[in-house]
């Protein structure tokens, strides 16, 4: 069974690990435990930051000289390697999803195809502005070939666009709903049919709520009929708690903001993310506490409208209204400004618009520079100290 | 850039680091005390800090790094801008090491390299107190 339609038929929240090892041995430990795990599964092969980069040269070196990586790196190791670490593990009830972080994905989706999996994450925006320095044009390209590429070599391609994270963290909910469509949107014309929409918890669990209707509204809205899609949340993704405790409570907070919208997958963070790369165990454990937290609360169907859906639509539809070609009308949004992601120190990036954790705990614009939305909050001088107090707000209080 | 009472500052992330919040927080953090900052963002590689250095001529550039490639992403960016940019004092800071612990041999390999000054494990007090010294405003 293909990644979409497991999750979609699943009958509980479905929660996936951030897991990736260099050694195929540990890499197969921890896909068997996240299969083994108390809870609704799929699988995660995280790759290695070299890999991210495209340097095949230093992953193939760390490896001939047993260098630690901090994911797997699925270029350097051959396909029998990786056809063999699956082997047994990997089938119609555990689909294995391969997440990279890369703006020039051709190689690694040649590989993950070539060792017979089919289900993958980025988007041509999410993985290219956030995370260096590729122009803008040139993700944009690479992404087309490499929806081109997954849709004509796996059987049953499956893409998640990652444009509900941008910079993980300040980034009001409008901008992260409408680049997930519009990713969505974009692996849908190069032929894939079968995608994901995400959106990473924030610092407000009714502002979370409302954007996640509104991602589904606008993606049920957007989407070419007959596409199958679902919603993926992300454990929050800014600064962590410290304390095991706040993590912990953290991680409940997102699976419950999952079932509270029917969200149908979870990937989650454990009690280590302030600290160190997590073991296979509290990878486990994570896994675990959310699909209780999970099971225990009740689906809502409405929240209040604070305007996320109508900020996300504007955003959405003036891109569109640039050019017919989907990938064209990216480039002309960040030129113009029209899209332009906070704090984000791109070059192809306007970084006129800026943001805030208003008094009440919800994300706010307080400038929006040329995007077709309104400030939600008076301007005031970003320092140091309030920047820090923003970026912490997540953790003091579920540290508290 | 021109030097009025602050200093004309490059910030920029190593080559291999995605990261941006340090980026941001460190620019405001000299602007707060008085300088001019450009920033470059993260993922810098080595041939483009060398161009921009060269180019906008700072007083001070400040490399930092937080995803544990430190020393190796600043040893290699010192070797590469020292030869061209023999006058600005050029620091390094951020989580240095994958271990989160201070190695005093790595700090001096970098400063015989070339770095006016490394500040391992982010320390702001350390850096706030070289911003306040004559010579990192001096032209």
């Amino acid at each position: 069974m293909s990644f979409g339609r497991f999750v979609k038929r699943a009958a509980s929240l479905v929660v996936q690990p951030r897991m990736g090892f260099g050694d195929p041995v540990a890499m197969r430990d921890g896909l068997r435990a996240t299969r083994d795990a108390d809870a609704t599964t799929v699988g995660t092969l995280t790759l290695d930051s070299y890999t991210r980069v495209g340097d095949h040269q230093a992953a193939a070196k760390a490896l001939r000289e047993r260098a630690p990586l901090n994911g797997y790196p699925i270029v350097s190791h051959s396909t029998e390697t990786t056809a063999a670490l699956l082997d047994g593990i990997r089938d119609s009830g555990f689909p294995v999803q391969v997440r990279h972080g890369s703006a020039q994905p051709q190689d690694i989706v040649r590989a993950l195809t070539a060792a017979g999996l089919d289900a993958t994450e980025g988007g041509p925006i999410s993985y290219c502005l956030p995370y260096g320095r590729t122009p803008i044009r040139e993700s944009i390209a690479n992404w087309r070939e490499t929806c081109e590429l997954l849709a004509e070599r796996a059987d049953t391609p499956h893409l998640e666009s990652f444009g509900g994270c941008l910079l993980g963290q300040l980034c009001p909910p409008g901008l992260l709903v409408a680049v997930s469509v519009l990713e969505a949107l974009f692996f849908t014309r190069y032929g894939i049919t079968s995608v994901s929409l995400s959106y990473a918890q924030q610092t407000h669990p009714a502002q979370d709520e409302e954007a996640i209707r509104a991602l589904r509204t606008l993606a049920a809205r957007y989407l070419p009929a007959g596409t199958d899609w679902h919603v993926v949340l992300y454990g929050y993704m800014g600064v962590y708690p410290t304390t095991r405790r706040g993590a912990l409570r953290l991680l409940q907070a997102s699976a419950e903001l999952a079932a509270r919208t029917g969200t149908e997958r979870l990937i989650v963070k454990t009690v280590a993310e302030a600290h160190r790369i997590p073991t296979i165990a509290e990878n486990v454990q994570a896994l675990e506490v959310a699909a209780t937290a999970a099971r225990e609360t009740v689906p809502t169907a409405t929240t209040a409208d604070t305007g996320i859906l109508g900020e996300a639509k504007a955003l959405v539809e003036a891109v569109l209204d640039l050019d017919d070609d989907l990938g064209r009308a990216f480039a002309e949004a960040f030129a113009r400004g029209l899209l332009d992601v906070p704090f984000c120190l791109h070059p192809d990036n306007a970084g006129q618009s800026r943001s805030t954790v208003g008094a009440d705990g919800r994300l706010r614009w307080t400038a929006v520079g040329a995007m077709p939305i309104v400030p939600t909050e008076p301007d005031s001088a970003l320092t140091s100290d309030r920047l820090l107090t923003a970026l912490t707000h997540v953790a003091r209080s579920f540290d508290r | 850039m021109s030097s009025r009472s602050g200093c004309d500052v490059l910030v920029a992330g190593t080559a291999s680091d995605s990261h941006t919040w340090n980026l941001i927080f460190l620019q405001l953090f000299c602007e707060e005390r008085g300088h001019r900052v450009v920033n470059l963002g993260p993922c810098v590689p080595d041939a483009l800090l060398v161009a921009e250095t060269t180019a906008l001529c700072p007083e001070l550039v400040v490399l930092s790094s937080v995803n544990g490639h430190g020393f190796t992403d600043g040893l290699t960016a010192i070797t590469a801008l020292r030869p061209r940019a023999p006058r600005p004092r050029i620091v390094l800071g951020g989580k240095l090491g994958v271990d989160g612990r201070r190695h005093a041999d790595r700090t001096d390999a970098l400063l015989r390299a070339g770095f006016d000054a490394v500040f391992d494990d982010g320390d702001l007090t350390a850096f706030d107190a070289f911003l306040r010294l004559p010579q990192a405003v001096a032209s």
